[in-house]
């Protein structure tokens, strides 16, 4: 993959909608065959960087490249990306398969080859048998088939997903997010994928771009991402985070919490105040007196594999999930590998997020659901 | 959307934008022209001050336009409702009845009118054949006013029964839920939600009634005039096209005027419907 | 909720009141006496008449060539518009556009009727035209005031549509223009369809603005009943009210048919 050649470059794009900047000076740059996410938050202009590879919208400035080549101001009829669209926007007047052929006969091809051309597409998407159907007739598992159907079948060298599945139930998001990884890897072509769902990114792509506020905030593998957060906005996104304060001491060693501890981490100042990533399954439960922090339990929630527990140490409340019941009220000690210590560079997310003193199950579905765009 | 293409879109709007300046402000414009200048073309405000030898045509017209609007509302609300609970395929069955009228063309509703209530017309004939007296219907106010509920109640039906039909029935079950009888289901939640149909329904039956002038002919005989013959005489008959147009100046102002209050009292309705519950 | 017996009476009555004129005069028309009172027996004279009297005949043709020439015209003009105004942005421009549109639909017609009539006289004597009132008048005055009814059965329409079904069509390889072609106006079609069909009738039934702005040159059929009304009537009136109906009733129910069968087949697709 590394080496593969780079199919789509964006060099300094920038998108504004009147005062509100969109996109800000953007850098990115897609290689051949990659399954490429672009994940964050609503109005972080993951979405706007699609309709800007796809041609619907011009950016104020900045070129954009396929393959080397400058394609700003080429309409989208013309540019060899297709999109999947958030709510498929299939054609309600026509039946399957005049939805998948649409593209094709533009291409002015030969009645035959269409046939055939369709009954493929038909057959990768698992919809044998559905030509005739009108598209208002299919639930949205196999509209969202046809709409990925249409968008391949005219051989798209890129093919732009927006949130393709967000409109599914979970169960039918879980299936199509395998389907759509090996229709990705049979027919080898580059997926530039859209969503906020950060599980959706890790599970999927080989590569992961994190947005925010028109800034990329990270690019990486799902397990660079996961493992080494490069602010406290991306730990916070993908995945549970303990954020603190913390100072490095010096290479390897970073106080937090009133303590001192061993990392891996350095190529910092001495003294320099830096965030502290601590995920909540890296931490083990020992009795209070071989703790390295100590706390009181303040809640306890079972949640299938493991309980999350909430512990308040020294007035910072931490999330850490373990198999070990630990009753309310309980004084726990807490342990900490040296791996399991991150450390990043303090940043304008610092002390925004990362601390469980306000935390309820209840809040985190509401913001996922809000955060349709 | 690229913004060219919205560019070109918008470009669309404009054969329309221009018909519409030329053949409908310029028109109502030329009314006001009119309405300030004698056949000469120079300034007079005679047209105005003349306007005052109507005011009891005026009067009339809006009377009348009232009363009908009424017998319509209180006509059609009934049977809108009773349509809005049948069976689907009954309620298009139904409506399909109350239009066809419609598409007669009101010319001929009206002239049927009139062979019904002529003295020797076929009210009067089955009265003398059942040996009964005969009744003078034809040349009155209300002759007028029927021909005039006859020809705009589908206008009132319909849009009550649009509104009805669109009502969501769990707000209803919600109402009984909460302990309302059907009177009161009626009064705080249908009715409350009906109307904005209401409204519409008056507008649709008022507006053509005050400015009718082919029903008070044929159904009023020439004996009283409302505002609409007056305007007629004036463009098909006497030919004074100014006065015409001050005439029909004032009846837009004068209908305008009655939207306005229509729509600020049903404003007033919603809020009142509110606070009653 | 149950129907009861007095619903049923009062829909009868209501129905009642107001078909027995339309009976009437589909009674009468049948009338072997000359006169509009005496019912003496059945026969079809008065349709044998209507049938000879030419300036009758010509009126129809006259009234279905102005309502298909300005029903087609309202039909582009509004779409164009609908799609036009679907594009502006919330504002001023936007409301007042659609205010001025809906004029001709709120004004008594009476006065639609005289101030477009001012206007053509105003031309006709600016440019001297001896008679400026006829075809094109009713024409111009036809298409204004079908205008707003295609436009209001449009609008909605495109508020229902996909917002991205467009980029869809551009992306798979159309033109901007060819997407309208292909994927817009397919999906408005209901809309426009039903607009042209409200037009039409329309035109075919006005007469209060046709009475303003026609001539003697070009007569419509409501404006020949009119005149036919002036004096004291022949059956033959009737004669020509009753096809009327019955034209319109068959229509309808042509219309209805078709839209069940349409339901119907809809349902099963959705049942599969």
């Amino acid at each position: 993959m590394k080496n593969n050649p780079v199919v789509i470059d964006l060099k300094n794009i920038s998108v504004s909608f009147g005062d509100n900047q969109i996109l800000n000076n953007l850098n990115l740059y897609i290689r051949d065959k990659e399954f490429i996410t672009l994940l964050g938050p609503s109005g972080c202009g993951k979405t706007t960087t699609l309709r800007v590879i796809a041609g619907f919208l011009e950016p104020d400035s900045g070129d954009v490249l396929f393959s080397g080549k400058k394609v700003n101001g080429v309409p989208p009829h013309k540019r060899q990306v297709n999109t999947v669209f958030q709510r498929y926007a299939l054609f309600p007047n026509l039946n399957v398969y005049e939805n998948i052929a649409f593209g094709l006969r533009l291409k002015k091809m030969k009645d035959s080859d269409i046939r055939d051309k369709v009954k493929e597409m038909l057959a990768l998407v698992n919809l044998k048998g559905f030509e005739r159907r009108a598209v208002d007739s299919l639930s949205g598992g196999q509209q969202q088939r046809v709409a990925i159907a249409r968008a391949l079948a005219v051989d798209p060298k890129v093919l732009l997903l927006d949130e393709p599945l967000g409109a599914l139930d979970l169960k039918l998001r879980k299936d199509m997010q395998v389907e759509l990884k090996n229709i990705q890897q049979r027919l080898g072509i580059t997926f530039i994928y859209v969503t906020h769902d950060q599980e959706e990114a890790l599970s999927m792509s080989d590569t992961v771009v994190v947005m925010d506020g028109g800034d990329i905030q990270q690019i990486g593998t799902p397990e660079d991402i996961y493992n080494e957060p490069k602010n406290a906005f991306v730990a916070d996104f993908i995945g549970e985070s303990n954020i603190l304060d913390g100072t490095m001491l010096a290479d390897f060693k970073c106080e937090f919490s009133g303590a001192q501890f061993e990392c891996l981490d350095k190529g910092f100042a001495t003294g320099e105040a830096v965030d502290v990533v601590v995920r909540p399954e890296d931490v083990d439960i020992v009795p209070v007196e071989k703790g390295m922090l100590t706390g009181v339990v303040t809640s306890v929630t079972f949640k299938g594999v493991h309980f999350e527990i909430i512990v308040d140490i020294g007035g910072f409340k931490w999330m850490i999930q373990t198999t070990d019941y630990e009753a309310v009220g309980n004084k726990i000690g807490l342990f900490i590998e040296p791996d399991a210590i991150h450390i990043m560079k303090k940043s304008k997310y610092s002390g925004m997020f990362g601390d469980y003193s306000s935390f309820s199950d209840e809040i985190e579905h509401l913001s996922d659901i809000v955060e349709e765009e | 959307m690229n913004k060219k293409s919205t560019f070109y879109q918008k470009l669309c709007a404009s054969p329309h934008i221009l018909w519409s300046a030329i053949f409908i402000i310029v028109p109502l414009l030329m009314v006001a022209y009119y309405s300030f200048t004698d056949a000469n073309g120079s300034f007079t405000m005679e047209n105005i001050y003349r306007l005052t030898d109507y005011t009891d045509t005026f009067l009339r017209s809006l009377w009348y336009g009232i009363i009908a609007t009424l017998i319509c509302l209180v006509m059609a609300y009934p049977i809108a409702y009773f349509i809005s609970q049948s069976k689907a395929r009954a309620q298009t069955t139904m409506i399909m009845l109350v239009m066809i009228p419609m598409w007669m063309n009101f010319l001929i509703r009206t002239y049927a009118w009139m062979n019904i209530l002529e003295d020797s017309g076929v009210i009067n004939k089955m009265l003398s054949f059942l040996h009964l007296p005969n009744l003078h219907m034809i040349n009155t106010p209300s002759a007028v006013i029927l021909g005039m509920v006859y020809n705009f109640l589908p206008y009132m039906i319909l849009p009550i029964y649009s509104v009805l039909t669109k009502l969501d029935r769990s707000l209803v079950e919600a109402a009984q839920d909460l302990g309302a009888n059907k009177f009161n289901v009626f009064l705080k939640v249908i009715f409350p939600m009906s109307v904005s149909g209401i409204v519409s329904g008056i507008t649709m039956v008022f507006v053509p009634s005050v400015s009718t002038f082919y029903i008070s002919q044929k159904l009023g005989g020439g004996t009283f005039a409302l505002i609409g013959d007056i305007i007629e005489m004036q463009f098909q008959v006497s030919n004074n096209f100014n006065f015409g147009a001050a005439l029909s100046l004032v009846l837009m102002v004068l209908i305008l005027i009655c939207m306005a209050f229509m729509n600020k009292f049903s404003d007033t309705e919603d809020a009142g419907g509110g606070m009653v519950v | 909720m149950k129907k009861s017996a007095f619903s049923k009476i009062y829909i009868f009555l209501i129905f009642a009141f107001l078909y027995v004129p339309i009976l009437i005069i589909c009674v009468y028309s049948f009338n072997a006496s000359n006169s509009t009172g005496v019912m003496t027996g059945l026969s079809v004279k008065w349709y044998a008449e209507l049938f000879k009297d030419k300036v009758t005949l010509h009126a129809c043709y006259n009234t279905i060539i102005l309502a298909i020439t300005s029903a087609v015209t309202a039909t582009v003009l509004g779409t164009l518009a609908a799609i036009g105004i679907d594009k502006m942005k919330k504002g001023w421009r936007r409301s007042m556009l659609m205010t001025v549109t809906d004029i001709p639909m709120m004004n008594p017609e009476i006065v639609t009727g005289v101030s477009m009539m001012l206007l053509f006289v105003f031309i006709g004597a600016f440019l001297k035209i001896n008679g400026v009132l006829g075809f094109w008048t009713l024409f111009i005055a036809h298409v204004t005031f079908s205008l707003p009814y295609v436009i209001l059965n449009i609008m909605p329409k495109l508020k229902q549509i996909d917002p991205h079904l467009a980029e869809a069509a551009q992306d798979l390889g159309c033109t901007p223009a060819k997407a309208y072609w292909k994927v817009i106006l397919p999906a408005i079609k209901p809309g426009i369809v039903s607009g042209f069909i409200m037009g039409f009738t329309l035109s075919l039934d006005d007469f209060i603005i046709s009475y303003f702005v026609s001539g003697p040159k070009f007569q419509t059929l409501p404006i020949r009943i009119y005149s036919m009304t002036k004096k004291r009537v022949t059956p033959d009136m009737y004669a020509l009210s009753t096809i009327i109906f019955v034209v319109i009733l068959v229509m309808l129910i042509i219309i209805n048919l078709s839209d069940l069968k349409g339901d119907s087949k809809k349902r099963k697709k959705g049942a599969e």
